[in-house]
């Protein structure tokens, strides 16, 4: 499943593959763009000609910062915004013009959203009393899913009463409990703290597997969409950045922004000098010995290329082959695990490098020391779409 | 707990093409109806404002005979009209200026601390606002006979502060319930003693509030009629003015007078919410 | 030692000024109208305390049309100005967008002309001869004597007129404090339009009808003004019997006690409502 990388465009969206297609698909946006009128009357563009597909079943995460566009997508499917351009299906259904009660996705929202002056059971019932569910099947349904949030019994309180990780598995329950096509969650974590934050990670993965429903997710933390993700669509200004599994976005960041965001990268720049087999040689603004494997290029062509902090070892020698770079060291900080080492190159570039603390953690190193900071060649990554010219 | 999962998927259909872009409707009929409430809620003042220009040779100004500015031009012809209209005036400055005074710290005191008989300030200030004018009227006017007190310019203004402290303090202390006072102690923390603090943190941050508490006592107090009726003996403003004229008839300078008091409030209104919007 | 006790006097020395005065000019003035209804005398040979209780048995026996007719009102207006009101204060909460300043501005507008020069506009509105009926009688499309003036549909009319504003702002303070995403939670939850007006919105919003019913009772009730430029005798309020007996007839002990019996039948019933409701809340929603 090999992915093309196009370095003369600009974006670096990735098309559907095969393999891929071969899966139902649940959501499809077809050229979908939402623009906003801005104060001096220019139009935005807050989604930008967005093409994805949602396969059923899947827990499928939308990534980025604030005002990306994320959310703004979200609704568009959950039909809380028309979009202003492009096509949103459900099953192959055309529903964009569908209003979100005649949708069968159901959204869980940032706020929880509950009715305050209902109790806990007439939330959860909400939905199905709407859609004319049998009064004893309401009651067998609504049981079950506050058993499934684990928040049996609780039906007879008001949202006021509970706190903030009982109110946000509520709004799981009576979304849930509708048995919608897919479930729309808006940053349904942010609210709680990190200890909640975690378990309730682990639950609403739990929850995502044992009913099978495809979950969209959107969420700015990086480290929660590669924990729970099938996959993640990294946005940035309306558009798509990168899509695939968590791995391949974490191994291999198409872009220089999803590079930055994903994790601590180090990001480094030069211009090939010689070809060696795959890998490119390269020269260094300052001194040192940078390969990186290469798809062909051309020598003189300007390479930018990623690095993981955790690929690379703090060396005092250079070693015979592989990656060296030289540099001092302008901070340390001890984590226990591992040791963080800030190294800065001769030419101002800062590069991290975390070092397990697995052998010992006597280091002679310190603040000041002058060191080489070296890495295998295959654990660098050029990044493509750097708008560079070639 | 598979009852909860979906029903089974059919094969997805083809795509459809788009269908053409429908506009939801966005609460057409509410609309117009909001406009028609308003437009009945102005009927009368277009009425009077009307009326200013009408040139209507009879006592009673009822039917329209023409336009013309005279009235404008003569707007003080009639000496008890003139007089009761500047009364109203000053005494509404007077008022908003001692019920600022009074209610701003009242409305601090309510805002920020507690302390024994909060609860019962709060009673006194809400019977207060909830209790019929009539009824506040009659009161007063129950005790300034008891004491012998003679009706005139400075009742009024007394019972106009009385009602209108209430609501200064009400605002004052609405605007305080937003306060952070992790403000003030930051002041203190920077050296600042209580004085410049309250000089330099806490009083811009309640200003607007006092400002619309004072604008709202200005407008309670000018338009004020029946606590007024109550307390005023022999002395005349505007709305009294109009209410003993109403027999006999109405002659347009009250039109006009009416229409340009309209005119100030709401430019008054209109600059200073533009200039709350800035600060904020 | 010295600071602390400073702090905890400060809320009371704020409070003492505004305080002193309303304690004066009316918790106190209340207490004097007690005093007066139980005197007796006139003007001329002057009035001197009986503590006779009889005033009030005399009043009501006298008055109770009067009374019933203004609490009937008062019922009928107060439920005019909730159906009329509440539209306006869902439209401009729901779909005022940026505009909402302007139109609560707008509404407010009317306020500043005098109420006695308006409910006179009326006057002249509603008359025979006036810019409603003139036409319609020219045209004969209604009886010669067909008219609106000195009927029970015009007090109420000019009571529900000077109210509406005191009902659209409650309830659209309250409106406002529901959360949006509430109503797109209803709406993903499969309800239309009208169900969730009717399960989310309209319970949510009932604190801000309450505040306003509250706003809006009390003066309607006790007016006088619109009944006696709008109304004719057969349209008198307990207010108009009041003001008469106080500034023309100067009858001053009958005119207190029923002037008591009005305060203390309106304020019971507030203060029971209110406790029902709990003060902070009509407190804060009248405050907006």
């Amino acid at each position: 499943m090999s992915s093309t990388m196009s370095a003369t465009t600009g974006s670096a969206r990735r098309d559907v593959s095969s393999a891929e297609q071969q899966s139902t698909a649940a959501i499809s946006l077809v050229g979908v763009s939402k623009a906003y009128e801005s104060r001096s009357g220019d139009s935005v563009l807050a989604v930008d000609h967005i093409d994805l597909t949602i396969n059923q079943g899947e827990f499928f995460s939308m990534l980025g910062p604030s005002g990306c566009g994320k959310t703004t997508t979200l609704r568009m499917i959950g039909g809380f915004e028309e979009p202003t351009g492009g096509q949103v299906l459900l099953y192959g259904d055309d529903v964009t013009d569908t209003p979100p009660n005649r949708r069968d996705v159901n959204m869980v929202f940032q706020s929880y959203a509950l009715f305050p002056h209902m109790d806990i059971f007439a939330n959860v019932a909400f939905g199905l009393r709407r859609a004319k569910v049998a009064k004893a099947e309401i009651a067998t349904r609504v049981n079950e899913a506050l058993e499934l949030v684990e928040l049996g019994g609780m039906g007879k309180r008001k949202p006021n009463q509970l706190s903030g990780g009982q109110q946000q598995r509520v709004a799981l329950a009576r979304a849930l409990v509708n048995r919608p096509r897919a479930l729309l969650l808006d940053e349904p974590l942010g609210a709680l703290d990190l200890k909640l934050r975690q378990t309730m990670q682990i639950e609403l993965k739990r929850i995502q597997r044992e009913v099978g429903i495809t979950f969209v997710y959107v969420t700015h933390d990086q480290g929660e969409a590669l924990t729970m993700s099938d996959r993640i669509a990294v946005m940035n200004g309306g558009h798509i950045e990168q899509l695939g599994p968590p791995k391949e976005i974490y191994e291999r960041p198409a872009t220089r922004f999803t590079a930055g965001f994903i994790g601590t990268s180090n990001i480094l720049e030069g211009t090939v000098e010689r070809m060696d087999g795959g890998l490119a040689v390269l020269t260094m603004p300052g001194e040192g010995r940078v390969l990186v494997p290469v798809n062909g290029s051309v020598i003189g062509e300007h390479i930018e290329l990623t690095v993981r902090p955790e690929k690379i070892t703090v060396c005092a020698e250079p070693p015979e082959n592989g990656c060296a770079l030289p540099g001092t060291i302008t901070e340390v900080v001890y984590l226990g695990t591992s040791t963080n080492f800030t190294v800065t190159a001769a030419d101002g570039t800062e590069m991290v490098a975390y070092v397990q603390n697995a052998v010992s953690a006597d280091t002679d190193l310190d603040r000041g020391d002058r060191v080489w900071l070296c890495w295998p060649p295959e654990h660098g990554y050029a990044l493509g779409g750097s708008g560079n010219p070639s | 707990m598979t009852t909860l999962a979906p029903p089974r998927e059919t094969a997805p259909s083809t795509t459809q093409p788009a269908r053409r872009r429908k506009p939801r409707r966005k609460g057409r009929l509410l609309h117009v109806y909001t406009w028609l409430i308003l437009l009945w809620m102005f009927l009368p003042i277009v009425v009077m404002a009307a009326f200013g220009f009408n040139n209507t040779h009879s006592r009673y100004n009822f039917t329209w005979q023409g336009f013309t500015l005279h009235w404008w031009q003569n707007l003080f012809a009639i000496p008890n009209l003139t007089g009761s209209l500047v009364n109203s005036f000053t005494i509404a400055i007077i008022v908003t200026l001692f019920s600022v005074i009074l209610g701003t710290p009242m409305g601090m005191a309510l805002g920020r601390y507690r302390f024994r008989g909060h609860g019962t300030t709060d009673f006194v200030l809400f019977a207060n606002i909830a209790a019929p004018e009539i009824g506040l009227g009659a009161a007063l006017l129950s005790l300034y006979i008891a004491m012998g007190l003679p009706r005139g310019y400075w009742t009024i203004v007394i019972a106009h502060i009385m009602f209108c402290i209430p609501f200064v303090a009400i605002t004052v202390r609405a605007r305080m319930s937003g306060f952070d006072l992790s403000l003030e102690e930051a002041a203190r923390d920077l050296g600042a003693g209580p004085l410049t603090t309250f000089r330099l943190v806490t009083l811009p941050m309640i200003i607007p509030g006092v400002i619309a508490g004072a604008l709202l006592s200005f407008a309670l107090s000018i338009d004020d009629f029946i606590i007024t009726e109550f307390t005023a003996g022999q002395t005349l403003t505007f709305p009294l003015w109009i209410w003993g004229a109403s027999r006999l008839g109405i002659p347009p300078q009250a039109d006009v007078m009416g229409t340009i008091i309209f005119v100030v409030g709401a430019l008054l209104a209109l600059i200073s919410g533009l200039l709350l919007r800035k600060r904020d | 030692m010295r600071h602390r006790l400073a702090t905890a006097l400060t809320p009371y020395a704020l409070i003492f000024p505004g305080g002193l005065w309303i304690a004066i000019f009316f918790v106190i003035p209340i207490v004097a109208m007690l005093s007066l209804s139980t005197m007796s005398g006139n003007l001329l040979t002057g009035f001197s305390q009986t503590f006779d209780f009889g005033n009030y048995a005399n009043v009501l026996s006298l008055y109770h049309t009067q009374f019933i007719r203004s609490v009937i009102y008062g019922v009928i207006a107060t439920v005019a100005v909730v159906v009329i009101s509440y539209p306006m204060a869902y439209w401009i909460s729901l779909y005022g967008g940026a505009r909402k300043p302007t139109y609560l501005f707008l509404l407010l507008l009317p306020f500043f002309v005098t109420f006695v020069l308006r409910t006179l506009s009326w006057e002249f509105l509603l008359s025979d001869q006036g810019l409603l009926l003139g036409p319609l009688h020219n045209l004969g499309l209604v009886p010669q004597d067909f008219h609106i003036m000195a009927t029970s549909f015009a007090v109420i009319s000019g009571l529900t007129y000077y109210s509406v504003p005191f009902m659209v702002l409650p309830i659209y303070v309250a409106l406002e404090r529901i959360n949006r995403e509430v109503l797109e939670a209803a709406s993903d939850l499969y309800a239309n339009k009208v169900q969730t007006f009717l399960k989310v919105v309209l319970p949510l919003s009932l604190p801000g009808v309450f505040a306003g019913v509250l706003l809006t009772f009390v003066p309607v009730t006790s007016d006088y003004v619109s009944a006696q430029i709008l109304g004719g005798t057969g349209q008198v309020m307990i207010g108009n019997v009041i003001e008469t007996l106080y500034i023309t007839n100067s009858e001053y002990p009958q005119a207190s006690a029923l002037s008591f019996i009005l305060m203390a039948a309106l304020l019971l019933g507030i203060f029971g409502y209110a406790k029902a409701l709990g003060t902070e809340d009509v407190l804060e929603v009248s405050a907006a």
